[in-house]
Protein backbone atom coordinates (compact mmCIF):
# COMPACT_ATOMS: atom_id res chain seq x y z
CA UNK A 1 0.00 0.00 0.00
CA UNK A 2 1.56 3.70 -0.67
CA UNK A 3 1.58 6.62 1.80
CA UNK A 4 -1.12 8.14 0.20
CA UNK A 5 -3.44 4.90 0.00
CA UNK A 6 -2.20 4.02 3.46
CA UNK A 7 -3.00 7.63 4.97
CA UNK A 8 -6.27 7.49 3.78
CA UNK A 9 -7.28 3.77 5.39
CA UNK A 10 -5.88 5.39 8.55
CA UNK A 11 -7.93 8.56 8.69
CA UNK A 12 -10.60 6.45 7.81
CA UNK A 13 -9.86 4.14 11.11
CA UNK A 14 -9.11 6.89 13.61
CA UNK A 15 -12.88 8.82 11.98
CA UNK A 16 -14.30 5.45 12.41
CA UNK A 17 -12.91 5.27 16.56
CA UNK A 18 -11.51 1.20 15.16
CA UNK A 19 -8.16 -0.19 15.83
CA UNK A 20 -5.04 -0.45 14.30
CA UNK A 21 -3.54 -3.54 13.90
CA UNK A 22 0.87 -3.94 13.43
CA UNK A 23 0.99 -4.62 9.82
CA UNK A 24 -1.38 -1.72 8.59
CA UNK A 25 0.11 1.72 7.16
CA UNK A 26 0.46 4.02 9.92
CA UNK A 27 2.11 7.12 9.72
CA UNK A 28 6.02 7.36 11.32
CA UNK A 29 5.11 9.87 13.72
CA UNK A 30 2.39 7.67 15.25
CA UNK A 31 4.58 4.74 15.53
CA UNK A 32 7.66 6.66 16.64
CA UNK A 33 5.09 8.32 19.50
CA UNK A 34 3.82 4.43 20.49
CA UNK A 35 6.87 3.06 20.73
CA UNK A 36 7.99 5.67 23.03
CA UNK A 37 5.25 5.50 25.67
CA UNK A 38 4.37 1.95 25.57
CA UNK A 39 8.11 0.89 26.24
CA UNK A 40 8.21 3.96 28.94
CA UNK A 41 5.44 2.27 30.38
CA UNK A 42 7.15 -0.98 30.06
CA UNK A 43 10.41 0.73 32.48
CA UNK A 44 7.78 1.76 35.00
CA UNK A 45 6.52 -1.78 35.62
CA UNK A 46 9.66 -3.03 35.67
CA UNK A 47 11.66 -0.26 37.59
CA UNK A 48 8.85 0.30 39.74
CA UNK A 49 8.92 -3.35 41.00
CA UNK A 50 12.27 -2.21 43.10
CA UNK A 51 10.16 0.41 45.80
CA UNK A 52 8.48 -2.56 46.81
CA UNK A 53 10.69 -5.08 46.14
CA UNK A 54 12.86 -3.66 48.92
CA UNK A 55 10.20 -4.51 51.32
CA UNK A 56 9.13 -7.99 50.55
CA UNK A 57 11.88 -9.42 53.67
CA UNK A 58 10.57 -7.32 55.80
CA UNK A 59 6.64 -7.44 55.17
CA UNK A 60 5.12 -7.97 59.10
CA UNK A 61 3.61 -11.20 58.19
CA UNK A 62 3.49 -14.03 56.11
CA UNK A 63 0.15 -13.36 54.24
CA UNK A 64 1.81 -9.53 53.89
CA UNK A 65 4.77 -11.05 52.15
CA UNK A 66 2.85 -13.61 49.66
CA UNK A 67 0.69 -10.88 48.80
CA UNK A 68 3.67 -8.22 48.01
CA UNK A 69 5.38 -10.87 46.25
CA UNK A 70 2.30 -11.56 44.06
CA UNK A 71 1.99 -7.49 43.77
CA UNK A 72 5.32 -7.47 42.63
CA UNK A 73 4.85 -10.67 40.11
CA UNK A 74 2.43 -8.96 38.75
CA UNK A 75 4.46 -5.80 37.74
CA UNK A 76 7.01 -7.85 36.06
CA UNK A 77 4.10 -9.35 34.11
CA UNK A 78 3.10 -5.94 32.97
CA UNK A 79 5.77 -4.86 31.78
CA UNK A 80 7.05 -7.98 29.84
CA UNK A 81 3.26 -7.74 28.18
CA UNK A 82 3.90 -4.37 27.31
CA UNK A 83 7.68 -5.17 25.80
CA UNK A 84 5.68 -7.61 23.88
CA UNK A 85 2.87 -4.90 22.37
CA UNK A 86 6.07 -2.11 21.94
CA UNK A 87 7.71 -5.09 19.99
CA UNK A 88 5.10 -5.41 17.59
CA UNK A 89 5.97 -1.88 16.40
CA UNK A 90 8.89 -3.27 14.99
CA UNK A 91 11.68 -2.09 17.67
CA UNK A 92 13.75 -5.09 19.28
CA UNK A 93 13.13 -5.98 22.99
CA UNK A 94 16.69 -5.81 23.07
CA UNK A 95 16.91 -2.22 22.13
CA UNK A 96 14.62 -1.41 24.94
CA UNK A 97 16.09 -3.11 27.48
CA UNK A 98 19.40 -1.58 26.84
CA UNK A 99 17.94 1.85 25.95
CA UNK A 100 16.67 1.77 30.33
CA UNK A 101 19.98 0.43 31.14
CA UNK A 102 22.12 2.65 29.76
CA UNK A 103 19.88 5.33 30.95
CA UNK A 104 19.01 6.61 28.06
CA UNK A 105 15.24 5.86 28.31
CA UNK A 106 12.84 7.47 30.63
CA UNK A 107 9.92 5.94 33.15
CA UNK A 108 7.73 7.22 35.74
CA UNK A 109 9.19 9.85 37.82
CA UNK A 110 7.23 8.45 40.94
CA UNK A 111 9.47 5.17 41.41
CA UNK A 112 12.39 7.85 42.45
CA UNK A 113 11.32 8.37 45.10
CA UNK A 114 11.84 6.28 48.38
CA UNK A 115 9.82 3.67 50.13
CA UNK A 116 10.89 4.36 54.05
CA UNK A 117 8.56 2.45 56.07
CA UNK A 118 5.96 -0.52 55.69
CA UNK A 119 3.36 1.67 55.18
CA UNK A 120 4.71 3.19 52.22
CA UNK A 121 3.71 -0.18 51.06
CA UNK A 122 -0.03 0.79 51.43
CA UNK A 123 0.37 4.36 50.49
CA UNK A 124 1.96 3.09 47.15
CA UNK A 125 -0.63 0.52 46.29
CA UNK A 126 -3.32 3.20 47.52
CA UNK A 127 -2.28 6.20 45.78
CA UNK A 128 0.43 5.08 42.87
CA UNK A 129 -1.41 2.03 41.60
CA UNK A 130 -4.69 4.59 42.20
CA UNK A 131 -3.38 7.11 40.03
CA UNK A 132 -2.52 4.49 37.28
CA UNK A 133 -5.49 2.73 36.89
CA UNK A 134 -6.83 6.10 36.68
CA UNK A 135 -4.54 6.88 33.42
CA UNK A 136 -4.74 2.92 32.35
CA UNK A 137 -8.39 2.30 32.07
CA UNK A 138 -9.14 5.02 28.85
CA UNK A 139 -5.93 3.36 27.27
CA UNK A 140 -7.93 -0.02 27.16
CA UNK A 141 -9.62 1.84 24.34
CA UNK A 142 -6.29 2.97 22.91
CA UNK A 143 -6.22 2.83 19.21
CA UNK A 144 -3.83 0.71 18.60
CA UNK A 145 -4.71 -2.92 18.95
CA UNK A 146 -1.87 -4.65 20.62
CA UNK A 147 -1.34 -1.83 23.64
CA UNK A 148 -5.21 -1.50 23.90
CA UNK A 149 -5.12 -5.31 24.58
CA UNK A 150 -2.26 -5.28 27.03
CA UNK A 151 -3.81 -2.69 29.06
CA UNK A 152 -6.75 -4.74 29.64
CA UNK A 153 -4.78 -7.60 31.01
CA UNK A 154 -3.11 -5.34 32.97
CA UNK A 155 -6.26 -3.10 34.29
CA UNK A 156 -7.51 -6.66 35.60
CA UNK A 157 -4.78 -7.29 37.82
CA UNK A 158 -4.35 -3.87 39.05
CA UNK A 159 -7.47 -3.32 41.29
CA UNK A 160 -6.20 -6.04 43.66
CA UNK A 161 -2.76 -3.59 43.80
CA UNK A 162 -4.76 -0.45 44.85
CA UNK A 163 -7.47 -3.11 47.35
CA UNK A 164 -3.92 -4.23 48.96
CA UNK A 165 -2.87 -0.88 49.83
CA UNK A 166 -5.74 0.00 50.98
CA UNK A 167 -5.91 -2.52 53.52
CA UNK A 168 -2.32 -1.82 54.54
CA UNK A 169 -3.13 1.86 55.75
CA UNK A 170 -6.67 0.55 56.85
CA UNK A 171 -4.86 -1.32 59.34
CA UNK A 172 -2.44 1.03 60.43
CA UNK A 173 -4.80 3.38 60.80
CA UNK A 174 -6.73 1.18 63.04
CA UNK A 175 -3.83 0.44 65.06
CA UNK A 176 -1.52 2.30 67.56
CA UNK A 177 -1.18 5.68 67.49
CA UNK A 178 1.88 5.41 66.32
CA UNK A 179 1.10 3.31 63.36
CA UNK A 180 -1.82 5.46 62.40
CA UNK A 181 0.74 8.30 62.53
CA UNK A 182 2.85 6.05 60.04
CA UNK A 183 -0.01 5.80 57.55
CA UNK A 184 -0.80 9.21 57.47
CA UNK A 185 3.53 10.05 56.91
CA UNK A 186 3.30 7.46 53.81
CA UNK A 187 0.08 9.30 52.54
CA UNK A 188 1.89 12.84 52.54
CA UNK A 189 4.81 11.69 51.36
CA UNK A 190 3.14 9.92 48.55
CA UNK A 191 -0.02 12.36 47.46
CA UNK A 192 1.46 14.98 45.38
CA UNK A 193 4.38 12.59 43.44
CA UNK A 194 0.82 10.53 42.46
CA UNK A 195 -1.05 13.37 40.88
CA UNK A 196 2.19 14.29 38.80
CA UNK A 197 2.21 11.05 37.38
CA UNK A 198 -0.49 12.65 35.05
CA UNK A 199 1.97 14.14 33.27
CA UNK A 200 2.47 18.51 33.32
CA UNK A 201 -0.64 20.59 33.13
CA UNK A 202 -2.73 20.60 29.96
CA UNK A 203 -1.29 23.73 28.86
CA UNK A 204 2.05 22.68 29.28
CA UNK A 205 1.60 19.45 27.59
CA UNK A 206 2.45 20.09 24.07
CA UNK A 207 1.86 16.63 22.57
CA UNK A 208 -1.33 15.48 24.77
CA UNK A 209 -3.29 17.35 21.41
CA UNK A 210 -2.14 14.69 18.90
CA UNK A 211 -2.35 11.99 21.19
CA UNK A 212 -6.07 12.46 22.00
CA UNK A 213 -6.11 13.10 17.98
CA UNK A 214 -4.89 9.80 17.26
CA UNK A 215 -7.38 7.80 19.71
CA UNK A 216 -3.92 6.80 22.20
CA UNK A 217 -5.38 9.11 24.48
CA UNK A 218 -8.87 9.82 25.82
CA UNK A 219 -8.68 12.66 28.59
CA UNK A 220 -6.17 15.35 28.75
CA UNK A 221 -4.16 15.12 32.18
CA UNK A 222 -5.59 17.37 34.17
CA UNK A 223 -8.87 15.96 33.86
CA UNK A 224 -7.62 12.62 34.94
CA UNK A 225 -5.99 14.11 37.60
CA UNK A 226 -8.56 16.07 38.76
CA UNK A 227 -11.19 12.66 38.72
CA UNK A 228 -8.73 11.06 40.83
CA UNK A 229 -8.30 13.54 43.55
CA UNK A 230 -12.28 13.18 44.09
CA UNK A 231 -11.78 9.74 44.26
CA UNK A 232 -9.09 9.90 46.54
CA UNK A 233 -11.05 12.64 48.59
CA UNK A 234 -14.03 9.85 49.42
CA UNK A 235 -11.55 7.36 50.47
CA UNK A 236 -9.18 8.60 52.27
CA UNK A 237 -12.40 9.56 54.82
CA UNK A 238 -12.86 5.89 54.97
CA UNK A 239 -9.34 5.51 55.85
CA UNK A 240 -9.55 7.68 58.89
CA UNK A 241 -6.19 9.51 57.56
CA UNK A 242 -6.27 13.45 55.73
CA UNK A 243 -4.97 14.21 52.16
CA UNK A 244 -1.84 16.62 52.92
CA UNK A 245 -3.88 19.27 50.32
CA UNK A 246 -6.33 22.20 52.00
CA UNK A 247 -7.12 23.47 48.62
CA UNK A 248 -9.16 21.06 47.69
CA UNK A 249 -12.39 21.38 46.68
CA UNK A 250 -14.84 20.67 44.05
CA UNK A 251 -15.81 23.54 41.63
CA UNK A 252 -19.81 23.79 41.23
CA UNK A 253 -19.05 25.73 37.83
CA UNK A 254 -16.49 23.13 36.10
CA UNK A 255 -18.10 20.57 38.02
CA UNK A 256 -14.45 19.51 38.89
CA UNK A 257 -12.20 18.51 41.61
CA UNK A 258 -8.90 21.46 42.16
CA UNK A 259 -6.24 20.83 44.39
CA UNK A 260 -3.59 23.01 45.63
CA UNK A 261 -0.07 23.70 43.41
CA UNK A 262 2.06 20.97 42.33
CA UNK A 263 5.69 21.72 42.14
CA UNK A 264 6.31 21.28 38.85
CA UNK A 265 10.12 22.04 39.10
CA UNK A 266 10.42 18.75 41.12
CA UNK A 267 8.58 16.50 38.53
CA UNK A 268 11.59 18.00 35.74
CA UNK A 269 14.29 17.41 37.85
CA UNK A 270 13.44 13.67 39.19
CA UNK A 271 12.12 13.04 35.13
CA UNK A 272 15.72 14.92 34.37
CA UNK A 273 17.57 12.14 36.79
CA UNK A 274 18.31 14.29 40.17
CA UNK A 275 15.27 12.06 42.09
CA UNK A 276 16.55 10.84 45.22
CA UNK A 277 16.65 7.14 44.36
CA UNK A 278 17.58 7.77 40.24
CA UNK A 279 20.97 5.96 40.10
CA UNK A 280 20.12 3.73 42.63
CA UNK A 281 17.19 2.55 40.68
CA UNK A 282 19.31 1.94 37.50
CA UNK A 283 21.75 0.27 38.85
CA UNK A 284 19.73 -1.95 40.58
CA UNK A 285 18.51 -2.57 37.27
CA UNK A 286 22.03 -3.19 35.75
CA UNK A 287 23.33 -5.26 38.23
CA UNK A 288 20.01 -7.64 38.01
CA UNK A 289 20.89 -7.82 34.27
CA UNK A 290 24.15 -8.33 34.33
CA UNK A 291 24.01 -11.02 37.49
CA UNK A 292 21.03 -12.75 34.74
CA UNK A 293 23.47 -13.48 32.11
CA UNK A 294 24.76 -16.57 32.52
CA UNK A 295 21.13 -18.18 33.08
CA UNK A 296 20.12 -16.41 29.77
CA UNK A 297 23.45 -18.01 28.43
CA UNK A 298 22.71 -21.51 30.00
CA UNK A 299 19.47 -21.23 28.10
CA UNK A 300 20.77 -20.03 25.10
CA UNK A 301 23.36 -23.27 25.36
CA UNK A 302 20.79 -25.38 25.89
CA UNK A 303 18.68 -24.82 23.57
CA UNK A 304 21.43 -25.09 21.07
CA UNK A 305 22.16 -28.39 22.26
CA UNK A 306 18.91 -30.07 21.93
CA UNK A 307 18.61 -28.27 18.44
CA UNK A 308 21.30 -30.14 17.54
CA UNK A 309 20.55 -33.28 18.87
CA UNK A 310 17.29 -33.28 17.32
CA UNK A 311 18.97 -32.65 13.75
CA UNK A 312 21.44 -34.94 13.81
CA UNK B 1 17.35 -12.64 25.76
CA UNK B 2 19.46 -11.53 22.80
CA UNK B 3 18.46 -13.33 20.39
CA UNK B 4 15.65 -15.63 21.79
CA UNK B 5 12.86 -16.40 19.15
CA UNK B 6 9.65 -14.51 20.14
CA UNK B 7 6.89 -17.00 20.40
CA UNK B 8 3.01 -16.36 20.26
CA UNK B 9 0.78 -17.95 23.19
CA UNK B 10 -2.49 -19.33 23.18
CA UNK B 11 -4.54 -20.03 26.42
CA UNK B 12 -7.58 -22.67 26.88
CA UNK B 13 -9.10 -20.99 29.20
CA UNK B 14 -11.71 -24.28 30.49
CA UNK B 15 -12.01 -27.44 28.74
CA UNK B 16 -14.50 -27.37 25.81
CA UNK B 17 -13.16 -23.58 24.81
CA UNK B 18 -10.55 -23.01 21.99
CA UNK B 19 -7.51 -21.91 22.97
CA UNK B 20 -7.58 -18.09 22.30
CA UNK B 21 -4.45 -15.70 21.84
CA UNK B 22 -3.11 -14.62 24.74
CA UNK B 23 0.07 -12.54 24.08
CA UNK B 24 3.77 -13.03 23.13
CA UNK B 25 7.22 -13.82 24.66
CA UNK B 26 11.05 -14.50 24.08
CA UNK B 27 12.92 -18.03 24.91
CA UNK B 28 15.28 -19.98 23.99
CA UNK B 29 13.05 -22.93 23.40
CA UNK B 30 9.80 -24.78 23.45
CA UNK B 31 10.05 -26.06 27.19
CA UNK B 32 11.23 -22.29 28.07
CA UNK B 33 8.29 -20.94 26.46
CA UNK B 34 5.60 -23.15 28.02
CA UNK B 35 7.33 -22.59 31.45
CA UNK B 36 7.33 -18.49 31.33
CA UNK B 37 3.76 -18.92 29.32
CA UNK B 38 2.58 -20.42 32.34
CA UNK B 39 4.12 -17.52 34.73
CA UNK B 40 3.29 -14.56 32.46
CA UNK B 41 -0.04 -15.61 31.13
CA UNK B 42 -2.04 -18.05 33.99
CA UNK B 43 -1.37 -16.57 37.43
CA UNK B 44 -4.88 -16.64 37.96
CA UNK B 45 -5.85 -19.82 36.82
CA UNK B 46 -6.45 -18.22 33.50
CA UNK B 47 -5.93 -21.69 31.73
CA UNK B 48 -6.07 -25.35 31.66
CA UNK B 49 -3.93 -25.83 28.53
CA UNK B 50 -0.99 -23.84 26.80
CA UNK B 51 0.10 -23.95 23.37
CA UNK B 52 3.38 -21.61 22.51
CA UNK B 53 4.14 -21.40 18.62
CA UNK B 54 7.32 -19.57 17.08
CA UNK B 55 5.69 -16.52 15.74
CA UNK B 56 7.65 -16.80 12.29
CA UNK B 57 5.89 -20.08 11.47
CA UNK B 58 2.65 -18.32 11.30
CA UNK B 59 1.62 -17.60 8.27
CA UNK B 60 -0.95 -14.56 7.94
CA UNK B 61 -2.93 -13.02 5.05
CA UNK B 62 -1.88 -9.96 4.10
CA UNK B 63 -3.78 -7.10 5.69
CA UNK B 64 -3.50 -5.02 2.47
CA UNK B 65 -5.52 -7.20 0.61
CA UNK B 66 -8.48 -7.23 2.94
CA UNK B 67 -10.53 -6.44 -0.20
CA UNK B 68 -9.86 -8.67 -2.52
CA UNK B 69 -8.88 -11.67 0.11
CA UNK B 70 -12.29 -11.72 2.12
CA UNK B 71 -14.79 -10.14 -0.55
CA UNK B 72 -16.45 -13.85 -1.53
CA UNK B 73 -19.30 -13.76 0.89
CA UNK B 74 -20.32 -10.06 0.34
CA UNK B 75 -23.31 -10.09 -1.76
CA UNK B 76 -23.78 -13.85 -0.35
CA UNK B 77 -26.71 -12.97 2.49
CA UNK B 78 -28.24 -16.19 2.07
CA UNK B 79 -25.67 -18.08 3.25
CA UNK B 80 -27.32 -15.92 6.81
CA UNK B 81 -30.40 -17.82 8.24
CA UNK B 82 -32.19 -14.59 8.73
CA UNK B 83 -31.80 -14.18 4.53
CA UNK B 84 -35.37 -16.39 4.51
CA UNK B 85 -37.89 -14.35 6.29
CA UNK B 86 -41.06 -16.30 4.64
CA UNK B 87 -40.78 -18.99 7.35
CA UNK B 88 -41.10 -16.25 10.08
CA UNK B 89 -43.70 -17.58 12.90
CA UNK B 90 -43.26 -21.22 11.99
CA UNK B 91 -42.24 -23.05 14.59
CA UNK B 92 -38.95 -24.92 15.48
CA UNK B 93 -37.65 -23.60 11.77
FE1 LIG C 1 1.41 -2.45 36.91
FE1 LIG D 1 0.23 -2.26 40.03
Amino acid sequence: MDDTAGQANFDALMAADSRVEPRDWMPEAYRRTLVRQISQHAHSEIIGMQPEANWITRAPSLRRKAILMAKVQDEAGHGLYLYSAAETLGTPRDEMMEALIAGKARYSSIFNYPAVSWADMGAIGWLVDGAAICNQVPLCRASYGPYARAMVRICKEESFHQRQGFEILLELSRGSAVQKQMAQDAVNRWYAPSLMMFGPPDDDSPNSLQSMAWNIKRFSNDELRSRFVGMMVEQVEVLGLTLPDDQIRFNEETKKWEHGPLDWNEFKDVLAGHGPCNAQRLERRRSAHDDGAWVREAAAAYAAKQQAAVAA
Amino acid sequence: MSGWPLWEVFVRSSRGLSHVHAGSLHAPDAAMALRNARDLYTRRNEGVSIWVVPADAIAASDPDAKGSFFESPQGKDYRHATYYTQSEGVKHL
